[in-house]
């Protein structure tokens, strides 16, 4: 398991890993929205933990794409089904590597990112552990989504698709448990939320996953 | 302990293509397996390496012995060819890779990047990782595909070795290795119109 993730996160690193892809992604998207929505400081507080978590979403959403499709094209998930190690237990790493070169950058950046959007003050540890409790859950969820694509040539849209609905309860608690921290009230209630559903999609989604990907390989 | 094949039949994309095919492979041996395109050898194959169910029959002994290695290498372009090894004998668990690297001559390239092998260096790293594996079962698709006869020797020679240390293989080629090896063809197997398809769930996956 430890060699599988090391390999992952080393490839994410080398030329043509995709390691800056979503970072790009979510900065540009960050940097461009006060051009378009304009300079109104009022409303920009207002929008700026839902656009931190949209931004992240779709950043997340965006890297998805590579996330079992390379190991498929070079044979090496149908090597990996055949050795030791359980097929959960790979996909279940590969979420993991794909939370630490995609979410985890994500999250240390929307805390400088903040700034751009005139983020209140008090907002920032909120949006910064909801994000961090929340990104687990989309990396896992995109692994279900791209296991149940992997033999699918081009399989990028159908991908978005299945798996936009599935982010929903996520980006939903959220941001709001980051609005809520903004504006300085109660977030307990919507961060719990969120915190259970990334432990139940942890716990239960490697071996849905697993189980669409075995269906992939035949 | 033998890997035994039993009344075994096949689909490939919900078409029938093998039935009844019985065979074994003895430890210590090793079989071609023989076939014009189409026959079902990769079927075959792919069942034996549990990536694929049977439409009925049984496969007995292969579960957890198998080293598979299909038409893909597995090999990854951005790592060298001594981290692609490495990472295959972590994962199996099975330890050095100096023997592996020794056994196909990847010794001059094992510093360089994957990306920058050729079609043939390419596949003696693939067929390289089945020496990392110390799995005792190989199962090999057309494993000379693009290589030049002093390799196709290395591997009749790995094949060997494997086979003294009480291993066995699997070999679907068209090309003679060399090997002393029973040869099993597909053709007689071939499914007819009248094989049971069984109750299919193909239109639902």
């Amino acid at each position: 398991m430890k060699a599988l993730l090391l390999r992952d996160l080393r490839l994410a690193l080398r030329a043509g890993g995709g390691f800056g892809l979503a970072l790009a992604f979510f900065l540009i998207v960050i940097v461009l929205v006060p051009f378009a929505i304009g300079p109104d400081p009022e409303l920009l507080r207002a929008v700026a933990p839902g656009v931190l978590w949209l931004g992240a979403l779709l950043a997340c959403l965006l890297s998805l794409d590579r996330l079992l499709a390379l190991d498929f094209e070079d044979g090496t998930l149908e090597l990996l089904a055949t050795a030791p190690l359980p097929l959960e237990g790979a996909l279940t790493i590969k979420a993991l590597a794909h939370w630490l070169t995609t979410g985890l950058p994500l999250v240390i950046v929307s805390s400088v990112l903040g700034v751009m959007l005139g983020l209140p003050s008090a907002g920032y540890l909120w949006v910064v552990v909801s994000l961090g409790l929340g990104t687990p859950a989309l990396s896992v969820i995109g692994t279900f989504g791209a296991a149940l694509t992997v033999g699918v040539k081009r399989g990028g849209l159908l991908m978005s698709l299945l798996v936009l609905p599935l982010y929903v309860p996520t980006l939903i608690f959220g941001a709001e448990a980051a609005r809520r921290g903004a504006l300085g009230l109660d977030a307990t209630t919507p961060l719990l939320m969120l915190a259970g559903i990334t432990c139940g999609v942890v716990a239960c989604m490697p071996f849905a996953s697993a189980a669409v990907l075995r269906m992939g390989l035949r | 302990m033998d890997v035994q094949i039993t009344d075994l039949s096949l689909a490939r994309g919900g078409v029938p293509v093998l039935a009844g095919v019985t065979m074994s492979l003895p430890a210590g041996q090793a079989v071609i397996l023989r076939g014009p395109n189409g026959a079902g050898k990769t079927t075959l194959l792919r069942a034996i390496a549990g990536l694929q169910p049977a439409l009925s029959g049984r496969i007995t002994g292969a579960e957890d012995r198998i080293a598979y290695a299909a038409h893909a290498d597995g090999v990854k372009s951005m790592l060298t060819v001594r981290e692609n090894l490495t990472f295959w004998a972590d994962v199996f668990g099975a330890g050095g890779i100096d023997a592996a690297i020794e056994a196909y001559a990847l010794a001059p390239l094992a510093d360089r990047l994957a990306a920058t092998l050729s079609a043939g260096q390419k596949r003696r790293l693939g067929l390289a990782r089945l020496l990392v594996t110390g799995r005792p079962v190989w199962v090999l698709d057309e494993p000379t595909v693009s290589l030049d006869t002093g390799a196709v020797a290395m591997f009749a020679d790995a094949v060997r070795a494997h086979l003294a240390q009480g291993g066995s293989a699997l070999i679907a080629t068209h090309i003679d290795l060399g090997l002393e090896a029973e040869v099993f063809d597909l053709t007689p197997f071939k499914a007819t119109a009248t094989t049971q398809a069984g109750a299919t769930d193909e239109a639902f996956l």
